[in-house]
């Protein structure tokens, strides 16, 4: 049972460094940014936060680094670590956590350099000795076998995946915070170079740097503070399996479980939501999660995206933001999808903005399609 | 205090790669349930039983799904293969060309050992049933 009134926990500050190719700064410099960006945003002080929540790919002890770099002493901390879905999965702990007064101040944060590090997506050491032999692209390839039976069981088609892509860019020339904004075709997206059959570069999503932040709390403390409190209606997790082959169905990912928990706490369904982020780390992975999380049918989100009612003007928003496609992905995205379905729920999405919205969804992957977790999130006016 | 005689001896995974090393492709069988299971683990997935043994794995199977990675060297072909005893796994086809590999395509096991792979160890590579064999 979640909490009602005062002790219901809120998100008040959200912080987004915005530096998706950022030479010279270490994830931990990103994290640390974007934190006090949120606090800022909100009014709180690093010495309020008393309840600590992160993951990266390039620590293995998150919440010991990051306490110790904001010089922070948490009562109550999670590191838990399901790769990009991880701080959706924290955002249901620290709601959790507030609510029963284990902290009051849950800060979720996130810090990468993967771009200027290197240029690759950096993975957590996690040898996988029973794939390893046939040298799959990892993460990449998981994703073309699960896109390559949907193709093959419901005749979704590449150039329906390749109008995600273009869906996406078309919402990242809304935003002047994304990283790739020039205008791309449906033609562009078939004619790049193919890397794992049947997705191509343009089906990938970026590399880049970046750092993200939230700060909860609980709704009596929530009314002092600089921002309008945005409502945790919602949230769901669910976990299916580690390596691609040993997912039970590849075409139906555990969204299904995540998403029927998140509206069950809700009371809310598919039909009560106006804006939704999911996160596209390939074009595949939107096409899933629209069925998945109840938006479309079993097999048929391919045609839905190619009659463009996810792009700007259509039925659906989605990743108004440009996605992990065509705004940024440093790695794990996760948390960058609560950054936005926040920015919307507040009407501070400028020219993008979705017109009278009062409940947005933002779902996270992780691993190969392994993790799953969705949080609806309400404007001030649900609380 | 006295340890549990069910786990004695080597693990699953290792038990799996001695038989691979003596030329046998195996999987586990639940006595239980029946379950047939890979990759190895001490519990049977289907019914929670400790410790399930192990079996000859028939080797015949389906490609579920398939792609094909495009690297510099060369392509290479990456699929899960879904065996006639029921668990998938990842391997790749052999014997055929990487982009003519399609689902549904019927596959017999063999057992392959390259430098392509650091530990130089066995792996389970698949090839076409061909009409003849």
């Amino acid at each position: 049972m979640r909490a009602k009134g005062n002790d219901r926990a809120v998100i008040v500050g959200a912080g987004n460094t915005k530096r998706w190719d950022a030479p010279g700064r270490s994830a931990f410099d990103q994290l640390q940014e974007a934190v006090i960006l949120a606090l800022e945003d909100c009014g709180l002080q690093l010495r309020d936060v008393d309840g600590l929540f992160c993951a990266l790919s390039s620590s293995g002890l998150p919440t010991l680094n990051v306490a110790e770099r904001l010089g922070i002493r948490p009562r109550h901390a999670d590191g838990t670590m399901v790769g990009g879905a991880s701080f959706l999965f924290q955002l249901q702990s620290a709601v959790a956590a507030l609510e029963a007064h284990l902290c009051d101040v849950a800060l979720i944060c996130y810090g990468s350099n993967q771009r200027s590090a290197g240029g690759k997506l950096v993975s957590m050491p996690d040898p996988q000795p029973y794939e390893q032999p046939y040298r799959p692209l990892y993460p990449l390839s998981s994703y073309a076998l699960a896109a390559a039976r949907h193709m093959f069981e419901y005749g979704t088609t590449r150039e329906q995946l390749a109008h995600v892509a273009v869906a996406a860019r078309q919402w990242a020339m809304l935003n002047p915070a994304a990283m790739m904004r020039e205008p791309l075709t449906v033609e562009e997206v078939l004619a790049s170079r193919m890397i794992s059959d049947p997705l191509t570069k343009m089906d990938c999503c970026l590399v880049t740097d970046g750092g993200a932040a939230l700060v909860l709390t609980r709704a009596d403390r929530a009314r002092d503070l600089k921002q309008p409190p945005i409502n945790v209606l919602g949230t769901g997790v669910a976990i299916s399996h580690r390596q691609i082959a040993a997912m039970p169905d590849l075409t139906t990912t555990a969204a299904v479980q995540s998403s029927a928990a998140a509206y069950r706490m809700a009371g809310l369904g598919p039909k009560d939501i106006g804006h939704v982020m999911v996160y596209d780390a390939f074009t595949i992975t939107t096409i899933l999660f629209l069925e998945d999380l109840g938006f479309c049918p079993k097999g048929e989100a391919g045609a839905f995206v190619e009659s463009g009612a996810i792009a700007p003007g259509g039925s659906l928003p989605v990743n108004t933001n440009g996605g992990g496609l065509s705004c940024n992905h440093p790695g794990m995205y996760g948390l960058f999808t609560l950054l936005e379905s926040v920015e919307q729920l507040r009407g501070t999405a400028g020219e993008r903005q979705v017109k009278n919205l009062d409940v947005s969804l933002a779902h996270a992957n992780g691993g190969v399609l392994s993790s799953q977790a969705t949080a609806i999130l309400g404007s001030p006016s649900t609380l | 205090m006295s340890t549990d005689p069910r786990f004695d001896g080597p693990g699953p995974d290792a038990v799996y790669a001695l038989n691979l090393a003596d030329g046998r492709f195996t999987i586990q069988r639940c006595g239980s349930c029946g379950h047939h299971q890979f990759p190895p683990a001490l519990v049977c997935r289907s019914c929670g039983n400790a410790s399930p043994g192990f079996i000859q794995a028939s080797g015949r199977g389906t490609v579920y799904s398939t792609t094909t990675i495009r690297a510099k060297e060369g392509a290479h072909n990456v699929s899960i293969i879904e065996l006639a005893e029921g668990p998938r796994l990842m391997s790749t086809v052999r014997g055929i060309d990487p982009e003519a590999v399609s689902i549904g395509l019927e596959v017999q096991s063999s057992i392959a050992e390259d430098e392509q792979v650091r530990e130089a160890r066995r792996y389970v590579v698949f090839l076409p049933v061909t009409g003849e064999a």
